[in-house]
């Protein structure tokens, strides 16, 4: 019984039905399965799959983002339980998140939020044209040790430098690794304005993330 | 006859347009410009300042459709008309904007400065298959602030073409606007006689930001022609469905309309865009791909529907260098928007999604563009009998090569590519150094660009265009221009 309800939970993950692998969850825990078994050995390793076949081609975007989507929402119902237990799942890392100032791009931006949730990275995402005292202030505030600047014309770009410059000031750069992307970004700009890394694409990023958070 | 295709139904046209209608009723458009947002209030659409959404009644839609004008003409520097934005009219301008430029040597991208530019512009300017200019790359010679009225001081200095263009800034919008009166003498020769278009871009889904739209309102007070950028990306921003990206495109396009025509009643508008098929792989925006030729096609036959003139992003590429690729998805591009009858086509010389400009990539786009526009010309028939009588003059004899009638007609019936196209012999190729395709773009770029005559624009236009050029470098510590090449 265990076992199968667990593999239904992979499987419909995999398959990208997210209300029933939620709808899984909730009867796992009523069946006095674990939390941290359904994460294990389900949720943990559909995601893995999924991973992996994208990684392949087999799977697309979507596919990505909606098991992860599942994730997410199988995980709330799981929180409250951990909670009880006095358990909890080791978070990638905290990232906060935003297209700056003078800058309405999303697109890049969200996409590389999304995919850092689907990885396991608490998210913050402050959306566009965000002040650099906004992004200063989320970073204190929550103890990010990630912070991603994201700039797409090349007169808004100077704002990434200008809000690690304030980051220095607060003194917080010491804290959080900064990382920069969109389209008009290089490794040369990052290295220039000193930040910790560059991605050119979110899959690069997710990558990046996880190697300054090591 | 001019050949044509049409890809939507009519019925399908008609649903595409109601229901854009039904997305500017609810859930509306997102509005970041107070100005903006006050004229729509006061044409009485529905207007939530805190949301800074505004939600738009049909009949205002329909209004400012009929105001906007069906067409109107770009001019050249010396005022003759040069563009035609309306009906079927074909024309063609290179991509905009790119970031990088594709050095000619080591093929690698670098960052473009002002030489480059130059020489950019001298190309499209001898290149007879390029109807406008565009402003191209933006140099890194000079403070970003001014990256984008820089790049139309440079192109001032040696077109004679109209130019697409546009402002990175509310303020240096204004001051680009004085340097296009100053190139042609007053404001109000500007306004009779355009020679230039400004890009104004909405961001998907259905956002106007405050820069874009206080852009879009400048120009219809000003009289300066718009051309609307919508650019859904299908499964990402906007449906991914190519019908419902042309849905949004729509709404969009409406929405740029409305705001021009309540600005300035029958201010010119174009219906354009550069949409995209998001990448499910990737997470890209390619413009090669046939997904997002589709969308621009099935936009601008909805834009012809509502009588607009049209624009669109086509004929780029995906790739990095100048390969197969690279020419597979620019031809294919720059065809389907030809066949569509889309006004001005833009996109030559671009690759890397709309990031990279090549020398090298516009001189063969050049050829495709030749090409193309032979091929929209169609099959004609030149005299009655075709063929019958000549025929029969000839009997079995082929030995038309000879004839007044080849003589006659060769030059109007076949197009004649350049150096670029390889129609010799194996040996002939051997001999000539076994090049390929790009090898021959660029010695056709050294030939081309020695071609340039200079513009004859006067002496002390250029001392006032550099001044006021100076005058904004200054603000961003810079004291002096870097020199311009010698034309």
């Amino acid at each position: 019984m265990t076992t199968d309800i667990l593999a239904d939970i992979k499987e419909t993950l995999i398959n990208g039905d997210q209300k029933r692998t939620v709808e899984l969850t909730k009867i796992a825990l009523e069946n006095g399965i674990e939390p941290m078994t359904i994460i294990n050995s389900a949720l943990t390793v559909g995601m893995q799959v999924v991973g992996d076949r994208f990684s392949t081609g087999e799977f697309f975007l979507p596919n990505l983002i909606v098991a992860g989507m599942a994730v997410q929402n199988a995980m709330s119902i799981l929180e409250p339980e951990l909670q009880a237990r006095h358990e909890e799942v080791q978070s990638a890392g905290t990232v906060v998140i935003g297209t700056v100032k003078g800058d309405i791009h999303e697109i890049g931006k969200s996409l590389v939020a999304t995919l850092l949730s689907c990885s396991g990275f608490e998210v913050y995402d402050l959306g566009v044209d965000v002040p650099n005292e906004t992004f200063v202030a989320k970073v204190e505030e929550i103890g990010a040790n990630l912070l991603g600047l994201s700039a797409l014309l090349t007169t808004t770009m100077t704002m990434q430098r200008q809000t690690i410059e304030e980051l220095e000031k607060a003194g917080l750069r010491d804290r959080v690794k900064v990382m920069v992307g969109g389209a008009p970004v290089s490794g040369e700009w990052a290295e220039s304005i000193g930040a910790d890394g560059y991605a050119e694409d979110a899959m690069a990023a997710v990558r990046l993330a996880k190697r300054l958070v090591q | 006859m001019s050949l044509r295709i049409r890809i939507l139904e009519k019925e399908t046209i008609d649903q595409i347009i109601d229901e854009a209608l039904g997305v500017l009723q609810d859930p509306g458009v997102r509005i970041h410009n107070e100005e903006a947002l006050e004229l729509l209030a006061e044409a009485e659409a529905l207007v939530d300042h805190e949301a800074k959404v505004a939600k738009i009644p049909e009949k205002l839609v329909r209004w400012s459709l009929d105001q906007a004008p069906s067409d109107f003409d770009l001019y050249t520097l010396t005022g003759k008309p040069a563009s035609h934005y309306g009906g079927d009219a074909v024309q063609f301008d290179p991509g905009s904007a790119a970031l990088t430029i594709l050095d000619s040597e080591s093929q690698e991208q670098r960052p473009p400065v002002t030489s480059d530019f130059v020489t950019f512009v001298k190309l499209v300017e001898v290149l007879p298959q390029l109807d406008a200019q565009s402003t191209a790359m933006i140099c890194t010679d000079v403070p970003a602030e001014i990256g984008d009225l820089y790049r139309l001081y440079l192109a001032l200095n040696y077109m004679c073409k109209p130019i697409v263009t546009g402002a990175f800034g509310k303020d240096t919008w204004w001051i680009m606007k004085e340097m296009l009166e100053v190139a042609v003498g007053g404001s109000e020769e500007l306004a009779s006689k355009p020679v230039a278009i400004f890009d104004v871009c909405p961001s998907p889904p259905l956002l106007w930001s405050d820069l874009t739209c206080q852009n879009l309102i400048d120009c219809a007070r000003t009289g300066i022609p718009s051309e609307l950028v919508s650019m859904p990306l299908a499964g990402a921003a906007a449906p991914v469905t190519l019908a419902g990206a042309v849905v949004q495109h729509t709404a969009e396009c409406m929405s740029g309309v409305l705001i021009s025509q309540l600005a300035q009643e029958g201010a010119p508008i174009v219906w354009g865009g550069s949409p995209a098929a998001f990448d499910m792989r990737e997470g890209t925006t390619p413009m090669g791909d046939v997904g997002t030729w589709l969308i621009d096609c099935a936009y601008a036959e909805v834009g012809k529907a509502l009588g607009m003139p049209t624009h669109a992003y086509l004929g780029m590429s995906d790739a990095k260098v100048v390969d197969a690729q690279c020419g597979l998805e620019s031809a294919g591009g720059t065809i389907m928007a030809a066949l569509t009858g889309i006004n001005m086509i833009s996109g030559a010389g671009m690759l890397d999604f709309e990031s990279c400009q090549s020398l090298e990539k516009l001189v063969i786009d050049a050829e495709i563009i030749g090409m193309t526009k032979r091929l929209i010309t169609g099959v004609e028939i030149r005299e009655k009998p075709i063929a019958l009588s000549l025929i029969r003059e000839m009997g079995h004899r082929g030995e038309y090569l000879g004839h007044p009638h080849t003589m006659r007609w060769f030059q109007k019936e076949l197009y004649f590519p350049s150096q670029i196209i390889d129609r010799g012999s194996l040996d002939s190729w051997k001999s000539k150094g076994r090049k390929t395709s790009f090898e021959r773009a660029r010695d056709e770029v050294k030939r081309l660009v020695v071609e340039y005559e200079p513009s004859g624009l006067a002496p002390e236009v250029r001392d006032e265009l550099r001044h006021i050029t100076e005058r904004a470098a200054n603000k961003f510590g810079m004291d002096r221009l870097p020199a311009l090449p010698r034309e």
